[in-house]
């Protein structure tokens, strides 16, 4: 087919596909949700709550939109937008299978981890147009959270990078052809536990989710938004979710490798992207939160100096693995 | 001075100092009812408190004066809504204790069952709110808060085939208990409680392990003993700041003294400490309620049995101060009897009024996230603090 | 501190005080001693409990302030009054004594209109800042009026 077809239909499909992912997950965190918590979760919309994700958006859909009086106008209707971009932009360089993907681009994981970073400014244009002092002091922390464990994700992302000597995810992914990244000794699994935590603190997922802290800054940053533009803020939030999975799966579980024909590669790395969602869900359903400072603690005081020499610690390894340097 | 609570706005209002001051209003997630605390703040530091309490107050005390003795316990319940049966209890023994009225035997044991598995109750919801409170309610909390309350569940049943209510009770009046067991209780309460008591073993592992609650709760919200002698806090709260202060062990009623319990008492004084003195209270009143019923005699159920017509019940001219250890701390009752039907003076301790007292004295010089642990381990409830 | 040591303690620190019953132990003296007994029995008797304080109406006779304490540690219980007279509204307070003591006068000043001379901070606690009247009081009739919410 001609040269700018595919450049077109790509994207378009990915999105779709995206958007449609990102919707279920809702549904398959809250039935995860409901049996850690011994109840069932939805049930009745649809078989067995099915349909839950597609009535939630009609009912998002059909919200009156109430802007506050003394909001900043352009600010305030612009951040849900600026938020979701980045959130979206991320999958463009994620290969879905070898030669599958919208851009594979030869800094490809440079290109995700500096635009995942970018929805930091939604983010406080959010919590500053609200003009409310509860999504200040939420931005305020988002802000901070985000910036220290941003620094950690990417250390331990590098770790792969190291190991397979490409920025580009698919030479990633096909060095990992004959062993997963994450079952290297030591590097693979302290890597992928760093990662797990930093994905976790870096999305404002609970234990760290102190910036919409129901219970004291009621919903945070989101405080003043309904209706559709609360929608995509959520729909950003969780598109967020699932590209770190896709991240983490690419990086450290081998992307597409599993046992069966070739057109299963994108099914296994579904699954396997799942996988990581599902262990962030897992503690995200099963710890209190902490609070802001322990959080920032934790950061800069043991996770970054963990990585660093995690990183550093992997490049030794590999210059002296390598025959001829 | 503030005036009455404003609608949701909020103006941000920096003072020389760099001072953000922030409502924490009477709707919010974790305010444990309708408390409106007026934080100051200095970034996240919190320098001032004014708490602004009497959202739910619908003047208990001048409602006792107009209803007699026999119809006025179904709505002391509504006092402390959560630990219903404390209130019945002090109201009850003040007008006992005026009357001067026997209490027969079986009629105090099934008191002191229904007051633990009421303490039981209690706490489990305060476990499971303050949980929620600390996670949010999409987190970890919100799993400790469902198991909570399903084991709650459990107990509430029990109540509902004793007194036919879930939640307010008209269990007590003035000589005894209304109702008696039904056949087959005593089986099912101690099934109950033995459930209950592994169940706490889990929420205690899955808590106690967990190094998130531990830097959430220790060193947090510290009262220390002096200032606990002297604000008038009672209950979990002093004794988890040294103080040996049981009403159970001090001042005996309704035939504490034949059962053989442990009460707690930690020095530690912050949030943990209380969490503890709280835990081993579950499993010392799991204790009582086995003791009780091993040993419950024979006999009536009150002293004054077929108490239905409203002017049956007359108190001659005294006074008294009844006291009870409610989950929360010491409930009392005032009351001043005139002879008629109705009481001429009735003044209601509360345990949560007395309790929140001390938050404007701890909180400050703790973050934003604190005043949250801080107050869910106060364990206020609104109906005791307003009347 | 036994409740007859107790007895003779205030017999002879305050002599004005009428001591009647065993627990508790009612204690009455008149208003202008209402602080120093808070004191003696705080230091002196050891009560540190701050239970409550509140009022009575009397209707005729006036107001009637009581308070409660406890030694705890010894079981001494007693209740303090002192009777304001008719038509007096105005009565020492004892938060310099025990800390409980804030709310609880505020929440007394609140029902019945009494003022403590002496309180930080006397504001209304419990009904809003613009309610009219007291309502404890025996002439507040259960079912007043109140002007719907503006």
């Amino acid at each position: 087919m001609a040269e700018w077809v595919y450049p077109l239909i790509a994207p378009f499909i990915v999105l779709n596909a995206i958007l449609g992912i990102v919707t279920y997950v809702t549904l398959l965190e809250r039935k995860f949700a409901a049996r850690m918590q011994s109840r069932i979760g939805p049930y009745r919309v649809g078989p067995h709550g099915l349909l839950q994700p597609i009535a939630d958006a009609i009912k998002l859909m059909m919200k009156e939109d109430v802007v506050p009086t003394a909001a900043d106008r352009p600010v305030y209707i612009l951040a849900p937008v600026v938020f979701l971009i980045p959130c979206m932009l991320i999958f463009a360089t994620i290969p879905f299978a070898p030669g599958l993907g919208v851009a594979d681009l030869n800094i490809g994981i440079l290109f995700f981890l500096a635009v995942s970073a970018m929805e930091i400014v939604g983010l406080f244009m959010a919590g500053w147009g609200s003009n409310n002092k509860y999504a200040l002091l939420s931005a305020m922390r988002a802000v901070n959270q985000v910036i220290s464990y941003d620094l950690p994700f990417i250390f331990a992302a590098l770790v792969p990078v190291l190991l397979a000597g490409s920025l580009r995810l698919s030479d990633i992914a096909a060095a990992q052809a004959g062993l997963w990244f994450v079952f290297y000794p030591v590097i693979g699994q302290l890597a992928f536990v760093a990662f797990i935590v930093s994905t976790v603190a870096a999305e404002n997922r609970a234990p760290f989710d102190i910036l919409e802290a129901e219970s004291e800054l009621v919903a945070g940053f989101r405080v003043e938004y309904s209706g559709m533009k609360f929608a995509i803020i959520q729909l950003g939030e969780y598109a967020h979710v699932i590209g770190a999975s896709f991240l983490g799966a690419l990086l450290f579980l081998g992307a597409w490798a599993g046992p069966g024909p070739e057109w299963m590669g994108p099914i296994w790395f579904l699954l396997k992207a799942m996988f990581v969602f599902l262990v962030v869900t897992w503690v995200r359903w099963s710890f209190v939160r902490i609070r802001v400072d322990q959080i920032l603690a934790l950061s800069w005081k043991a996770l970054l100096p963990a990585t660093l020499v995690l990183l550093v610690g992997t490049a030794v390894v590999v210059v002296w693995r390598t025959p001829g340097v | 001075m503030t005036t009455a609570a404003s609608p949701s706005r909020v103006e941000i209002d920096y003072t020389g100092s760099e001072r953000l001051t922030m409502n924490m209003g009477p709707q919010h997630p974790s305010a444990h009812g309708v408390f409106r605390a007026i934080l100051t703040l200095e970034g996240e530091q919190v320098v001032g408190v004014d708490a602004v309490i009497g959202y739910l107050h619908r003047c208990h005390e001048k409602l006792a004066e107009t209803l007699t003795y026999a119809q006025y316990p179904s709505i002391a319940s509504k006092t402390d809504y959560v630990a219903a049966m404390t209130s019945e209890f002090a109201y009850v023994r003040a007008a006992e204790m005026i009357g001067k009225i026997e209490v027969p035997k079986r009629a105090q044991y099934l008191r002191v069952i229904a007051a633990e598995l009421q303490r039981v109750a209690s706490h489990l919801l305060w476990l499971g709110t303050w949980c929620l409170d600390m996670g949010g309610a999409l987190g970890g909390g919100a799993t400790i808060f469902l198991y909570c309350i399903r084991e709650r569940e459990l107990v509430l049943d029990l109540f509902e085939s004793l007194v036919g209510a879930r939640l307010l009770y008209g269990f007590y009046q003035v000589g005894g208990v209304r109702y008696d067991l039904p056949p087959g209780w005593p089986e099912k309460c101690r099934e109950t409680v033995d459930l209950i008591d592994r169940r706490i073993d889990e929420y205690q592992r899955m808590l106690e392990e967990n190094p998130f609650f531990l830097v959430r709760t220790q060193g947090v919200g510290v009262i220390s003993r002096e200032l606990a002698q002297e604000v008038g806090i009672s209950g979990p709260l002093v004794r988890g700041s040294g103080v040996n202060f049981d009403l159970r062990r001090t001042d005996p009623y309704s035939s504490y003294e034949d059962f053989d319990f442990r009460v707690p008492v930690e020095t530690g004084g912050d949030c943990y400490a209380r969490y503890r003195v709280r835990m081993v209270e579950f499993r010392e009143s799991l204790q009582i309620v086995r003791q009780a019923l091993d040993r419950l005699p024979e006999g009536p159920v009150s002293s004054r049995p077929g108490l239905k017509s409203v002017a049956q019940v007359r108190i001659p001219k005294g006074e008294a101060y009844a006291r009870v250890e409610g989950a929360r701390g010491e409930v009392g009752c005032y009351l001043i009897a005139d002879g008629s039907a109705k009481p001429y003076r009735m003044k209601w301790r509360g345990a949560s009024f007395s309790n929140l007292a001390v938050l404007p004295h701890i909180i400050p010089g703790h973050k934003v996230a604190d005043v949250v642990a801080i107050m869910g381990s106060v364990d206020p409830v609104f109906g005791e603090v307003d009347r | 501190m036994t409740a007859e040591q107790a007895r003779t303690l205030l017999a002879e620190r305050l002599p004005g005080a009428q001591v009647a019953g065993d627990r508790p132990m009612v204690v009455t003296v008149p208003p202008d001693a209402w602080v120093p007994l808070a004191r003696l029995v705080k230091e002196t008797l050891g009560c540190w409990f701050f239970s409550f304080l509140s009022a009575v109406d009397w209707k005729e006779e006036g107001l009637e302030v009581v308070a409660k304490v406890d030694n705890a540690d010894d079981t001494l219980s007693l209740l303090l009054k002192t009777r304001l007279g008719p038509g007096v509204t105005a009565c020492p307070s004892l938060t310099g004594v025990y800390k409980g003591a804030n709310w609880m006068e505020r929440e007394c000043y609140d029902m019945f209109g009494i003022r403590f001379e002496g309180h930080p901070d006397l504001r209304r606690i419990l009904l809003g800042d613009d309610w009219a009247g007291h309502p404890l009081l025996k002439s507040y009739p259960v079912d007043a009026p109140h002007p719907p919410y503006r």
